[in-house]
């Protein structure tokens, strides 16, 4: 086993017991303990075994494994951002109701 | 008929009170909000007997007119004109704004500064255009200058706005909302004063870059 593959198999060892005790203490619902478990298993699965990641990539016609890894992360990564700009959006406009609550209250 | 004007001011204290005076001739009822403004903006404005709405924080453009509009009706208006704090309007275009609300011709009207030949300055009478096509392309509704500050509404269509937006991209969001709520709507002329004061404080290329992103999250946002 290749010194990186280790690295990345420990973090993901510290990454689950991370999430199981969230759930333990209530911070994390059992649907995203779930979600967050299929998610690092499928990291080790390519960790231990990266040639699963070539079968993939001919099934989607993409000719390497980790170009077809990396072009999934890159999808992800926007998503994520996308998904926290609106939730900023939420955040912000929030903010501005409390804001004017508090104005126009403090004229009565 | 109670007749408001609001005018939303941060760090407007070159300007707030001559606005205030020039409105005063026409309109009494005044609300300036004082969008958290660093200077003597509140100050100014109530020495000027204008009643001061004040944000704890600067909330932007979007944040500081729907609390203007909220105070207003609060205060039981029948008319609410907004009216930019920079000067740039001319409050000798206030009745004929009334106008058409007070002969129930229109719920909303919006004073256009596109529709008669203003001195506005080449690159800024294309930020405007741009900012008709974006409203049209996102919202499906036009309007010859969407980024207008001179509006006026009467009650009905100034309690059914519902505004989210927090900064410029408010101009193109009442235009939505006119459309969305079926207001008449009817635009009429006005002139509009340029100076380097009042530029500074429009958007520049990549302030209208944010606008129109925020726009098209507009657009697709979840209710």
């Amino acid at each position: 086993m290749l010194p990186i593959q280790i690295i990345i198999l420990l973090f993901l060892v510290f990454a689950v017991l991370k999430t199981v005790s969230g759930f333990k203490k209530g911070r994390v619902k059992i649907k995203e303990l779930i979600s967050w478990f299929v998610l690092w298993t499928g990291v080790a699965v390519i960790t231990i075994l990266p040639q699963t990641t070539t079968f993939f990539a001919h099934m989607l016609g993409v000719g390497q494994g980790a170009d077809l890894v990396i072009y999934l992360s890159i999808i992800v990564l926007f998503y994520i951002i996308f998904r926290i700009y609106m939730k900023l959006e939420k955040i912000e406009s929030d903010i501005t109701r409390i804001v004017r609550e508090i104005t126009l209250k403090s004229k009565r | 008929m109670k007749i408001f004007v609001v005018i939303p001011a941060y760090n407007e204290a070159k300007t707030i009170v001559q606005v205030i005076q020039d409105i005063k001739k026409h309109i009494q009822n005044i609300i300036v909000v004082d969008d958290g403004s660093k200077d003597r903006t509140a100050q100014l404005a109530k020495e000027q007997k204008a009643i001061v709405y004040s944000h704890l924080i600067n909330r932007g453009l979007g944040g500081a007119l729907a609390t203007g509009i909220k105070a207003a009706l609060n205060h039981e208006a029948d008319i609410i004109l907004t009216f930019d704090a920079d000067g740039q309007h001319q409050a000798e275009d206030i009745p004929k704004m009334i106008k058409p609300i007070v002969n129930s011709e229109a719920d909303v009207v919006i004073g256009s500064r596109m529709l008669e030949n203003n001195k506005m300055p080449w690159h800024r009478k294309m930020a405007v255009k741009i900012g008709n096509l974006i409203t049209r392309f996102l919202f499906g509704a036009y309007t010859s200058d969407s980024q207008s500050g001179l509006r006026a509404f009467n009650k009905k269509a100034a309690s059914s706005l519902r505004l989210v937006t927090n900064k410029m991209e408010v101009s193109s969001e009442i235009i939505k909302e006119i459309k969305r709520q079926n207001l008449r709507l009817k635009e009429i002329p006005i002139k509009a004063i340029y100076t380097d004061y009042s530029l500074s404080k429009g958007q520049n290329f990549f302030v209208g870059l944010k606008t129109a992103i925020k726009l098209l999250i507009l657009r697709f946002r979840l209710k």
